[in-house]
């Protein structure tokens, strides 16, 4: 990367970032991503007083203690990357892991995705998008640490070198980087550095434990919903029946007559209104909620309705919507006769996320700045919603990201709701802060659901069993139309959201068309870990899978033939799976079926085996073998750990209770007793993880798992009851 | 008639003179002396044990007489959430009991029943088949009063049981569901039902043939 | 409102609450203690197990009128537990968590469970940690770390 110096102990990397070393007061050293010159012309400004001011968007700081605190750019809900980014860094800078604290960075520009210019996580991007980023910003650090030791031993800092945070001269000269941290901070940042080649990683590609288990074991570690303020208030919000009501009128009588309730008020949301309970306490607050009587004005809005919108969307399933893939002879498929044609019809729920941790978000407004604290995954986005409702500028909004007891999505929305309702609240008691907490009912029937989706796939099937022509309707509504990201996602009318899956198949399939109609619906809709890969992938892998029983075929077989034949990482994540499952495949009791599914999603590849049988009415998965492509493996820990959890959140969407449903325009759901997530007893009882070697660019693991367990575990269930399963959820088996 | 049905017979009558003799009180004892005191007969008793039959089979009470490894909830005796499971004593498991969450008394600020000791009704007292249908009126009543299955407890005993049971009289005093609504009662007041028992009890705990 | 005296951890405590507070709101709010998580409000998902009187409690649902004077053991107790710290290394050990936020409920079990029986089966695992919810769905590593402990409390035994 080429860059240029524009001050001793700044390096200007383009036209707008640059990487800056200081020391701090206590003696260590500092180094910072900043963004805009204005900030260099402050602190210009502020060269005379005596003292240094020091920015709060550093990416790493070495104590004069020898900690080493490396600042995460992205929220960590239980993915790993707070460990995973910090080893990066660690890496290259040679520190001593031992020594490492990760922090969670607040809301800044700095802390942006290289990429996608937003601070956030989300598309299992981490650590494709901040790899060369933490691996440069550990190699500068450490460029200026040997800098340091190198001018103290007036040696040449090429016979240096560094291991587990110390520097060794030569002439067996030895320095901890914390004794360098001072005059590191004096030393020139490179203009390039040179980074590690893989088979010199000593902690990248180890199985390394994750920083954060023991406070999260002990009870220690505060989540967003945790935070407790000297004088903090705690605010809940009665929200409208049907979505986008508004209120007409509320007696609030019984509810302010409980003590400890401050005040009760209408707030606009999003879209209609609703009434907010400010108290001491959440149980006071909800206590009193409870205790509105509330008119809502639902006239004017659509009742949304489960049962409505399926037969809506499989009339629009028949017929073509705006096209999103078409190569080949679109009407090639009318052309065979029915013997030869399988029609399926899918449809897939509204999901909802149901993070662990309820929604909340923590605001206090002083006026002419503001202080929030939240477990967000799209932090500047937030901070900008806040900043926006109490008049302020971002900059004046200090965004504290708190650690999030999951998200799986929900924790990323575009329009910044839940912050805007806590910023909204939080304005009329200037100087208090106020947490607002979003119940589990709240959650559970407060919409921003994965889409329901129905879709319609014909194929037509040749002499030898392949697939000669397929043609596939998607119908759901769109995640990102009237978003942000609407310019990103949609392309002639078509959300790359709802089609992904099916459009960019490593399925050699001539003739192929894939077609999407969006409808619009009065449910708020967001993505669901793994978005359109969760509803597609089974779509596909099912398919493939009659096709393959069609023509007589082993499946895996079959899906070998299938591939296109530069689909080499599939490739490679199908024969490592086929590799490490066959002797279990071939020896199964009776009674048990092996399912199989593949997919790529998110730049990663994955294959995978189960065993099920049936207990109880239920599927139990008694073993699950995948294999994965994600190029480098940063952690291959936590790769495993990702997959062996991930596969199991992927069941969510075979679970008996696991739809979100409307009826004339309410949720009928309402906590985990009616929307039930899997326990462990629906969880699989094994699951090995084989890793792929590869030296290419890392991609992600956070979605990859979710998509293959679905249709792996009905291909077995097929095989086992000779039923086909194309209505999710699996209500009965 | 057979000699087992001779034999069932005589040990009903046996059961019935017991029960009778032990529901008598001091004043009907006197009676007894002198008068001939209406017990029930067999038609009155029947119709007094399908009353009875109508609150053991109803919601509060048949959902922890399972003859599955879990209890029931609801009003449609759906299948108790979050994976409770009957346990060896009926009392659930480590970390999973039934009083992990059900206390002595009912929890209306949560919604969530109590009553002293919570616990399922042992395998032997199922009034339900493990597809979850309710067992007939012949067959519950058979169970009940079949002492090898019911705990040795004699028409007396039932009485008191249906009486004093903590978790019997829990079933007219069920408390509030979390929404706040109250939770459906047995169809008869718990006066009516002990009395109920008692009419049966007192006419020999005559029991459908059949169904 | 009324006053409440409790044992947490093995401290008196005094509180002034509804007597419907549910003790998981006494012990975050009132107590400050903020290790015991709020997952549900309707027992459905075990973040909020304590142990009372020694049983695997779900606090979200017990209003503190029904507490009276039944030793409350939280998860900030684990540490200097025996059986506790056990099941507490053993989690490090297998990284079994990921977001973290039901793991006080899942180890407040698991130490119920083993304290119960310290050698379960496979079966006896499942169905007394059936009830604990994890999104994140950690049950395979959470099994492993459970056998693990039960392993460990074992040559404790032997030693």
């Amino acid at each position: 990367m080429s860059a240029s110096t524009s001050a001793a102990n700044e390096l200007l990397l383009d036209r707008r970032t640059f990487v800056r070393v200081s020391a701090t007061l206590a003696g260590g050293l500092m180094v910072s991503l900043h963004l805009d010159l204005p900030l260099l012309a402050q602190e210009a400004n502020q060269a005379g007083s005596g003292s240094k001011v020091y920015p709060p968007n550093a990416f790493v700081e070495i104590r004069a203690d020898g900690k080493i605190v490396i600042q995460v750019n992205r929220l960590e809900f239980g993915q790993g990357i707070q460990t995973a980014l910090p080893m990066l860094l660690a890496e290259e800078m040679d520190a001593d892991w031992s020594q490492v604290i990760a922090e969670l960075a607040p809301a800044a520009d700095v802390y942006k995705d290289p990429i996608y210019a937003l601070q956030m996580v989300g598309s299992s991007l981490s650590i494709a998008n901040s790899f060369q980023q933490y691996r440069e910003l550990g190699a500068r650090t450490r460029a200026v640490l040997v800098a340091a030791a190198a001018q103290r031993w007036k040696v040449s800092p090429e016979l240096c070198r560094t291991e587990a945070g110390v520097v060794h001269g030569p002439g067996g000269q030895a320095a901890r980087y914390a004794e360098l941290a001072e005059a590191a901070a004096k030393q020139a940042v490179p203009a390039t550095v040179s980074l590690k080649d893989p088979s010199a990683f000593r902690l990248v590609g180890r199985r390394v434990r994750r920083l954060d288990s023991r406070s999260k074991g002990d009870g220690s570690l505060r989540f967003g919903l945790d935070l407790d303020l000297p004088g903090m208030k705690t605010a809940v919000v009665a929200r409208p029946p049907v979505f986008g009501a508004g209120v007409k009128g509320f007696d609030d009588n019984g509810a302010r007559r409980i003590s400890g309730v401050h005040d009760v008020f209408e707030i606009p949301l999003i879209r209609g209104s609703g009434v907010a309970v400010v108290a001491d306490r959440f149980w006071t607050a909800k206590q009193a909620r409870d205790r509105l009587a509330i008119d809502w004005d639902l006239a004017t809005v659509e009742r949304a309705d489960t049962a409505r919108l399926l037969t809506r969307y499989r009339d629009l399933a028949r017929m073509p919507g705006k096209v999103a893939t078409s190569r080949g002879d679109k009407k090639k498929i009318d052309s065979f006769p029915a013997s030869d044609r399988i029609v399926a019809e899918y449809d897939f729920p509204y999901l909802a996320h149901t993070p662990m941790e309820p929604l909340n978000t923590t605001v206090r407004f002083d006026g002419d700045r503001a202080e929030a604290w939240a477990g967000s995954q799209f932090q500047t986005t937030d901070q900008a919603a806040i900043a926006e409702v109490l008049g302020l500028k971002p900059e004046q909004v200090t965004f504290h990201t708190m650690m999030a007891g999951g998200g799986f999505g929900r924790r990323a929305t575009l329009d910044s709701h839940v912050a805007r309702e806590a910023a909204t609240i939080a304005k009329r008691f200037r100087g208090t802060p106020v947490k607002l907490v979003w119940s589990r009912e709240d959650d559970v029937q407060g919409g921003y659901y994965r889409p329901m989706h129905v879709h319609r796939v014909e194929i037509g099937v040749g002499p030898d069993g392949m697939p000669l022509a397929w043609r596939h309707v998607i119908v759901g509504q769109s995640i990102t139309a009237g978003t942000a990201f609407e310019s990103l996602e949609v392309k002639d009318g078509v959300d790359s959201t709802a089609v992904e899956g099916t459009i960019d198949t490593r399925y050699d399939i001539p003739n192929f068309h894939v077609s999407a109609h969006h409808p619009t619906v009065n449910v708020p809709v967001l993505w669901w870990r793994s978005v359109g890969h969760g509803h597609s992938a089974f779509v596909m892998e099912t398919l493939v899978d009659e096709l393959a029983t069609r023509a007589q075929a082993d499946p895996i077989a079959y899906r070998r033939k299938l591939l296109k034949a530069d689909a080499k990482r599939l490739r490679a994540a199908l024969d490592l799976m086929d590799e490490k499952s066959a002797a279990w495949r071939t020896t199964l009791p009776p009674g048990h079926a092996a399912g199989i599914a593949c997919h790529e999603g998110f730049g990663t590849t994955v294959a995978c085996a189960v065993d099920v049988s049936i207990a109880g009415g239920r599927p139990r998965i008694h073993r699950v073998t995948v294999a994965v492509d994600l190029g480098v493996a940063v952690n291959p820990l936590g790769v495993e750990s990702q997959f062996q959890a991930g596969v199991a959140f992927g069941l969510s969407q075979l679970m008996a209770k696991g739809a979100i449903t409307l009826k004339d325009g309410r949720v009928e759901q309402r906590n985990f007793d009616g929307y039930t997530p899997p326990y462990m007893v629906d969880a699989p009882l094994a699951v090995d993880v084989h890793i792929v070697p590869s030296g290419e660019a890392p991609s992600g693991c956070g979605e990859p798992p979710v998509p293959v367990i679905s249709p792996a575990v009905v291909n077995a269930l097929t095989r086992l009851t000779g039923r086909r399963y194309r209505s999710l959820p699996l209500v009965t088996v | 008639m057979g000699l087992g049905r001779t034999l069932q017979a005589a040990s009903l009558a046996l059961i019935a003179c017991g029960a009778w003799a032990g529901s008598s009180s001091p004043d009907s004892a006197r009676e007894a002396v002198g008068h001939v005191s209406a017990a029930p007969d067999s038609a009155a008793g029947l119709a007094a044990w399908q009353q009875v039959y109508s609150v053991l089979t109803s919601p509060r009470c048949i959902n922890c007489h399972t003859a599955t490894g879990y209890p029931q909830q609801g009003d449609d005796r759906h299948r108790h959430f979050a994976n409770v499971v009957r346990g060896p004593d009926g009392k659930g498991v480590p970390a999973l009991q039934c009083v992990t969450c059900h206390q002595e008394s009912n929890a209306d600020s949560t919604g969530v029943p109590g009553g002293r000791g919570w616990h399922l009704a042992p395998l032997s007292m199922k009034w339900q088949d493990t597809s979850d249908n309710v067992l007939s009126s012949g067959d519950v009543c058979r169970a009940i009063t079949d002492r090898s299955k019911n705990h040795g407890l004699d028409g007396p005993a039932l009485v008191k049981h249906h009486e004093e049971e903590p978790l019997v009289r829990w079933a007219f005093q069920p408390g509030h569901r979390i929404d706040g609504t109250p939770r459906t009662l047995p169809p008869l007041t718990h006066d009516d039902f002990v009395a109920a028992t008692r009419t049966w009890v007192d006419a020999g705990m005559p029991c459908p043939l059949g169904r | 409102m009324a006053s409440f005296r409790l044992i947490v951890n093995g401290q008196p405590k005094v509180v002034a609450v509804d007597p419907a507070t549910p003790l998981l709101w006494v012990l975050r709010e009132e107590l400050k203690m903020t290790g015991t998580k709020y997952g549900c409000g309707i027992a459905a998902c075990g973040a909020c197990t304590v142990h009372l009187d020694g049983i695997a409690t779900r606090s979200c649902v017990v209003p503190i009128s029904l507490v009276a004077a039944r030793p409350i053991l939280t998860i900030e107790a684990m540490a200097e537990d025996p059986v506790g710290r056990v099941v507490q290394d053993a989690w490090v050990e297998h990284d079994v968590v990921q977001c973290g936020y039901c793991q006080s409920g899942q180890i407040m079990s698991t130490v119920a469970l083993l304290k119960a029986m310290p050698q379960p089966a496979d079966s006896d695992i499942e169905e007394s940690m059936g009830g604990n919810l994890c999104r994140c769905a950690t049950y395979v590593r959470i099994r492993a770390a459970i056998r693990s402990a039960s392993q460990q409390l074992e040559e404790h035994k032997r030693r």
